[in-house]
């Protein structure tokens, strides 16, 4: 069995279809690729997965219990966590309270000195160390991604969604990036990641599936993918894309 | 020191506070007991509405329906049983209010909390007038005003050691990350509507308590008496005022805050209205996140 499976998943808004009848399945372990260009349907797919959206048609299931259209705390304490494509910390909150909160109210419920050890490590494994009693609003902009992140790890997910999570980073801080979700592989979590960023896609996942128009139109090895004219025509336009 | 000040120092407060009455005349009792029944109300509200940020105006509905429910059956139950029915009385309005409003957000959810209050109002008033064909009701129960401030002094504290209790729990932290990012809340496994749901039937019972207990103030009530918006305003303005998502924030904002009214309501009774708003703009504007907030910006300012 699949350990994600996405059957057919639409979303439908009035008249516009941003996801159309979109299929494909993650192994355990796997790190994929979600690419497209703007408006392509990606982040409503990653919603579909989340619970931020019912599917307005099709089936998630992860490991054969479904996700869709549960809410969005039922399917992340079914081991789904995710970052958002605008960063999206709790300004008022410390760090540790911050990154403790999936660790209290997901799937494990820790609470006191438990939760705080999970929350430490999860700051640990994204470069945090010492700074959890830091009011968050007071982090920069890649200090705020790294939060984000350090929260998601702190849920103990068994599939981590990532919406533009290295979008806005300048080079050095997208190396870091790069070798931040590289250490997640060992760790045997399942990523599908939503990438603009095409070092980063080829870096870190073997797979890549690409949207356009809510319809996947491809779905490979990377490398592949990336040289496929159909996704090159998708990105550049058709008339482009024949030059 | 921690512990003298979490515990110790409250707790001589409150003793205090219990003896007070002993020593007061009957005026300084009056105001006693509007102290303690506005620290009470603010407390409550801010239970609930202090970390959620969800604006309530319906104060006034649940402390009316508490005084409501006393006039109506003052002469035909024992007083405590009474009181446990206008307790279960608010925290089943609650129920259905909360099930029914609780997805709202903004300014939808603050207009349709005084929608609440004014609904209820015309709804008894109609009742009254319709089926039993008089408006006003005779409260007469055997307490003196010393037994009632009791009383209320009781329900304020449990109401502030409640809200300690809560701050420390699952629950006040899930009320604090709503209150920041409803989303991030639901992606972290956060059932947000049983979470408002539980606070907000909470902070809602204990409204309803403080109606009922301060209802044999009046002897007569009517819906225009116990139903009057100022109640919900001056709630939502004491909690600010002091701070709304600190333990001790409502309190402080109350105490002044009702002496203020009171001194106002007697000295310029025809303009006070026009004060009170004037003070209410001035605390948003300078204040907007508590005097306690204020307190610890400026040594924040002073320590860089």
């Amino acid at each position: 069995m699949s350990f994600l499976t996405i059957d057919k998943a639409t979303k439908r808004f009035g008249g516009l279809t941003a996801v159309n009848e979109v299929s494909f399945t993650l192994q355990e372990g796997e790190i994929a690729g979600l690419l497209g260009p703007n408006g392509s349907g990606k982040t409503t797919l990653i919603n579909l997965v989340s619970g931020a959206l019912p599917v307005s048609g099709g089936v998630i299931t992860l490991e054969g219990k479904t996700l869709s259209s549960r809410r969005p705390d039922v399917v992340a304490r079914a081991g789904v966590a995710r970052t958002f494509q605008l960063v999206r910390i709790l300004p008022s909150l410390t760090l540790m309270e911050n990154v403790m909160i999936p660790a209290v109210f997901g799937a494990k419920a820790h609470w006191g000195r438990a939760a705080e050890v999970v929350a430490e490590t999860a700051l640990a494994q994204v470069g945090l160390k010492g700074r959890e009693g830091l009011r968050a609003g007071d982090l920069t902009y890649i200090d705020q991604k790294r939060l984000e992140l350090a929260r998601a790890l702190a849920a103990e997910p068994r599939l981590l969604l990532l919406d533009e999570w290295l979008a806005g980073l300048n080079p050095t801080e997208l190396q870091q990036g790069i070798a931040l979700i590289r250490s997640l592989r060992e760790t045997g979590i399942t990523v599908l990641m939503v990438e603009h960023i095409m070092e980063a896609v080829r870096a870190l996942c073997p797979r890549a599936l690409v949207m356009n128009s809510g319809i996947l139109i491809a779905d490979g090895e990377t490398g592949a993918v990336l040289s496929d004219p159909q996704v090159i025509a998708a990105y550049l336009g058709q008339v482009d894309a024949h030059a | 020191m921690r512990i003298f000040l979490t515990y110790a120092l409250p707790l001589a407060a409150l003793a205090l506070l219990a003896i007070a009455p002993l020593y007061a005349s009957a005026y300084q009792l009056g105001l006693l007991l509007g102290i303690a029944t506005y620290v009470t109300l603010a407390s409550a509200w801010a239970l609930f509405s202090g970390h959620t940020r969800y604006i309530s105006l319906a104060t006034v509905a649940f402390y009316g329906t508490g005084a409501y429910t006393v006039a109506v059956l003052n002469e035909s139950l024992p007083y405590p049983m009474v009181l446990a029915t206008a307790g279960l009385i608010g925290a089943g309005l609650a129920l259905v209010v909360g099930l029914s409003t609780l997805r709202l957000a903004g300014i939808y959810f603050v207009i349709f909390s005084f929608g609440l209050s004014e609904l209820i109002r015309e709804l008894i008033t109609w009742y009254e007038v319709n089926v039993t064909g008089t408006l006003g009701r005779y409260i007469f129960l055997d307490l003196t005003p010393q037994d009632i401030y009791w009383q209320m002094l009781g329900l304020g504290a449990v109401t502030i050691a409640l809200t300690a209790w809560i701050h420390r729990r699952r629950l006040g932290l899930a009320l604090r990350v709503i209150g920041d990012d409803e989303t991030v809340a639901a992606h972290s496994g956060i059932h947000l509507a049983r979470v408002k749901l539980i606070a907000f039937v909470l902070a809602s019972t204990i409204i309803t308590l403080a109606g009922a207990i301060a209802s044999p103030r009046w002897v007569y009530v009517e819906p225009s008496i116990v139903f009057n918006p100022t109640v919900s305003f001056l709630t939502v303005i004491m909690a600010l005022l002091g701070g709304a998502n600190r333990l001790w924030g409502p309190a402080l904002g109350a105490v002044p805050l009702f002496l203020i009214f009171e001194w106002l309501s007697s000295d310029f009774p025809d303009t006070y209205p026009i004060l009170l708003g004037l003070l209410f703009i001035g605390v948003v504007f300078l204040l907007p996140h508590g005097v306690l907030a204020g307190i610890e910006q400026l040594r924040q300012r002073r320590k860089a």
